[in-house]
């Protein structure tokens, strides 16, 4: 037994700030001080907390320290593991107060979230199946096998109000239940972990800190369709996740838990992991089948549906990580305690990826019907800078954005559905004043015209001819005619294309009209960009009083369009200037503006 | 993997590994002093054994952790046990033979060893 646990963040943030080199260094630091018989060491998935990793916590005490260099191991070890006091200065700041630690539950990151899709990630080893079945894994699966039928199963998720976490929001337990009933000699299992939309991170952390969950899910879930085979399909970005999924497997074939005949039931259940290629197309079901099955990812039209004809052209049903990660919860403590959860509508617990412009960037699990501005506010711990919120985009390229007069909406599947916006997968991106919505409408075509698979016109050509709209608007070349004519485009892209990609594809452009049309005819009739983003509606200038004639922008701009002598008024030639905003920066005396 | 039965039997053995996590109120805290007049003392054999009782026994809701200098350095080693709901109990002047009768009179029967707390020292 040992004394001490350390656990080390090893998602993908906190290993990319170093925290396998810092698990390294804490393994040898231990062995030198002779301490590696009392004292071990976890490399666990993410905590959810990224923005202050690397994280490190060590049991008993439960103490949270954050941003941990691998030169601060060698005074942990010292101090912390061999003496017993603690590394005050390590610790997460939010943790301490005058009189006691406080635990990590007590937080404003933590104290209202609720885990359940999370609930093993940054708790417990991924890498060992032990670990998992310890905190009750497992046993979702065995209660199925030998207690219930695969009707009763498929009624538990019905009941539990359990909805797609992957963007579309279909009910489950109805989807399990389409499968079911056709008959097939092989039907199939598929879980989608092509996790495409811009800042959204909740499948991978998922299946890196909790793969069991996943492979436990599927087998329920085969079991219940009357499956026996599942592909994972997982994009080839995510080594870290591929690489635990794979150790998952083998260690649940080791055990039975996956092969032939689980639990002495006579059900056979076997998966394989198939690596996407990070085409953004294949998230959408009927591609990424096509896909598995060694073909070019695109879509094709439904009907049919995978439930009759989908992989191999087979009866399939596909579900995405975050839904199969609350299927064991679900089984173990029930339908109703699972409904207990959430709004009428949509039961449970919904993980976001918080990113933009937030103090704590990361993921977070809360109930549905949590409203944006505790999360924003309270969990997210507001916007850095005191700049004040402007929007949030939810569902990336496919959702829309959230103004701040609606941020006390409740957020669940139907109520962003009626603003205009959509839950999508969970990114939730925070936008602040110095955000211009164009821009971000934009930054959003930008990406669904790269990634549209050019199967069908309307969004192949559609979305293109979308971008170069919204370029004439932002380089002030647009008429007020051209919004109504953006405006009709997106609808036509929405009714005619043939997957939810382009279907969706318009919504970032018709949110921001309709909650930002201001900017828009700001840009139009103004010729400005009031957030001061649009470079070809900016234009710099210095003003006479307030330069003291330093030539440090002079000599700091990259294209030589500031002249002067010294110790007189400078000027900018704005042929010249590239506006890259260098001189804004240099000069002491706020003496350049911006507009 | 066949039963049910098999599969709880695997999930309380890991378990029992993991106690050092549970930060549950339920948990049996015993805390060493380990500032150097600790280690000095002789606190990290001490320590071991606490660690290595517990484990013999199958004990699942006890932790040991240290702390620094509890401040009665001339008492060194010194071990405080905290049972959920009950008054702290510090021991003094620790030895690995002592730890095992606290071991198992105080944690596994209930009855603190009078003999061996600071009271009956300082008398």
């Amino acid at each position: 037994m040992y004394r001490s646990h350390v656990l080390v963040c090893g998602g993908t943030g906190c290993t990319s700030s170093n925290s396998q080199k810092i698990i390294e260094a804490m393994e040898a630091e231990i062995k030198a001080k002779g301490l590696e018989k009392e004292v071990q060491v976890i490399r666990t998935g993410c905590f959810g907390l990224c923005a202050l990793g690397p994280i490190m916590i060590v049991y008993p005490e439960g103490c949270f320290y954050s941003e941990v260099k691998v030169e601060d191991v060698p005074e942990i070890v010292e101090e912390h593991l061999l003496k017993g006091r603690m590394v005050k200065r390590l610790l997460y700041e939010e943790t301490v107060t005058p009189e006691e630690i406080k635990g990590l539950n007590d937080t404003d990151f933590y104290k209202k979230q609720k885990r359940i899709a999370l609930r093993n990630c940054g708790v417990i080893n991924p890498e060992d199946i032990n670990e998992y079945i310890a905190y009750d894994g497992y046993q979702a699966l065995a209660k199925c096998l030998t207690e219930y039928t695969p009707e009763q199963v498929i009624q538990i998720v019905k009941d539990s109000g359990l909805r797609g976490r992957g963007g579309g929001g279909f009910s489950t337990g109805l989807k399990w239940s389409f499968t079911a009933a056709n008959q097939a000699d092989q039907k199939y299992v598929v879980c989608n972990a092509d996790e495409g939309d811009p800042g959204a991170f909740m499948d991978r952390s998922v299946l890196e800190g909790d793969p069991h969950c996943i492979i436990e899910a599927m087998a329920i879930c085969g079991y219940a369709t009357g499956a026996t085979e599942g592909y994972i399909y997982v994009r080839a970005e995510y080594p870290i996740a591929v690489a635990r999924l794979q150790i998952a497997i083998n260690q649940a074939k080791q055990l039975g838990l996956l092969g032939k005949n689980i639990f002495d039931s006579g059900f056979d259940f076997d998966l394989h992991v198939k690596l996407g290629a990070g085409a953004f197309v294949c998230g959408e079901e009927t591609a990424l089948m096509t896909s598995i099955e060694g073909n070019r990812g695109e879509p094709r039209p439904r009907p049919p549906y995978p439930a009759v004809k989908g992989l191999f052209g087979k009866p399939t049903t596909e579900n995405n990580v975050e839904t199969f990660a609350n299927i064991p919860t679900i089984i173990r403590e029930g339908a109703e305690y699972f409904a207990s959860m959430g709004t009428e509508k949509s039961k449970g617990t919904k993980v976001f990826a918080l990113g933009g412009k937030i103090k704590n960037t990361g993921l977070v699990e809360i109930p549905m019907g949590t409203t944006l501005r505790e999360i924003i506010e309270e969990i997210g711990g507001g916007i850095p800078g005191g700049k004040k919120f402007k929007a949030a985009q939810t569902g990336g390229p496919s959702g829309g954005c959230i103004p701040a007069h609606l941020m006390d909406t409740p957020i669940d599947y139907d109520n962003l559905t009626a603003i205009g916006c959509m839950m999508g997968s969970g990114g939730l991106i925070v936008m602040d004043e110095d955000n211009c919505m164009v821009d971000i409408a934009k930054f959003f075509l930008d990406f669904t015209v790269d990634e549209s698979c050019g199967k069908c016109t309307p969004c192949r050509v559609g979305t293109k001819r979308l971008r170069e709209m919204l370029d004439k608007i932002t380089d002030g070349n647009a008429t007020l005619e051209d919004l109504d004519k953006l405006e009709e485009l997106c609808n036509y892209i929405k009714d005619n294309s043939l997957c939810g990609l382009g279907q969706t594809a318009p919504n970032p452009v018709l949110a921001t009209l309709k909650f930002f049309r201001d900017e828009y005819i700001a840009h139009v009739v103004d010729k400005k960009c009031p957030a001061g983003v649009c470079k070809n509606l900016l234009s710099y200038s210095i003003v006479e009083d307030k330069c003291k004639g330093c030539t440090a922008c002079a000599r700091k701009c990259p294209v030589n369009a500031i002249s002067g002598s010294v110790k007189q008024p400078h000027v900018i030639d704005t042929a010249k200037c590239i506006k890259c905003g260098a001189c804004v920066e240099t000069c002491k005396f706020n003496a350049i503006i911006k507009k | 993997m066949k039963t049910l039965e098999e599969l709880m039997a695997l999930r309380d053995a890991a378990k029992a590994q993991m106690t050092t996590r549970d930060d549950s109120s339920e948990v049996t805290r015993i805390v060493v002093g380990m500032a150097t007049c600790g280690i000095a003392a002789g606190a990290r054999p001490v320590m071991n054994k606490f660690v290595d009782e517990i484990a013999k026994r199958n004990l699942k809701t006890v932790t040991v952790a240290q702390t620094g200098c509890i401040g009665m350095c001339q008492y060194e080693p010194i071990a405080e046990v905290l049972v959920p709901g009950e008054e702290k109990v510090t021991y003094v002047q620790l030895t690995e033979e002592k730890v095992a009768k606290i071991v198992l009179e105080h944690i596994v029967n209930g009855k603190p060893v009078v003999e061996y707390t600071v009271g009956a020292i300082k008398k």
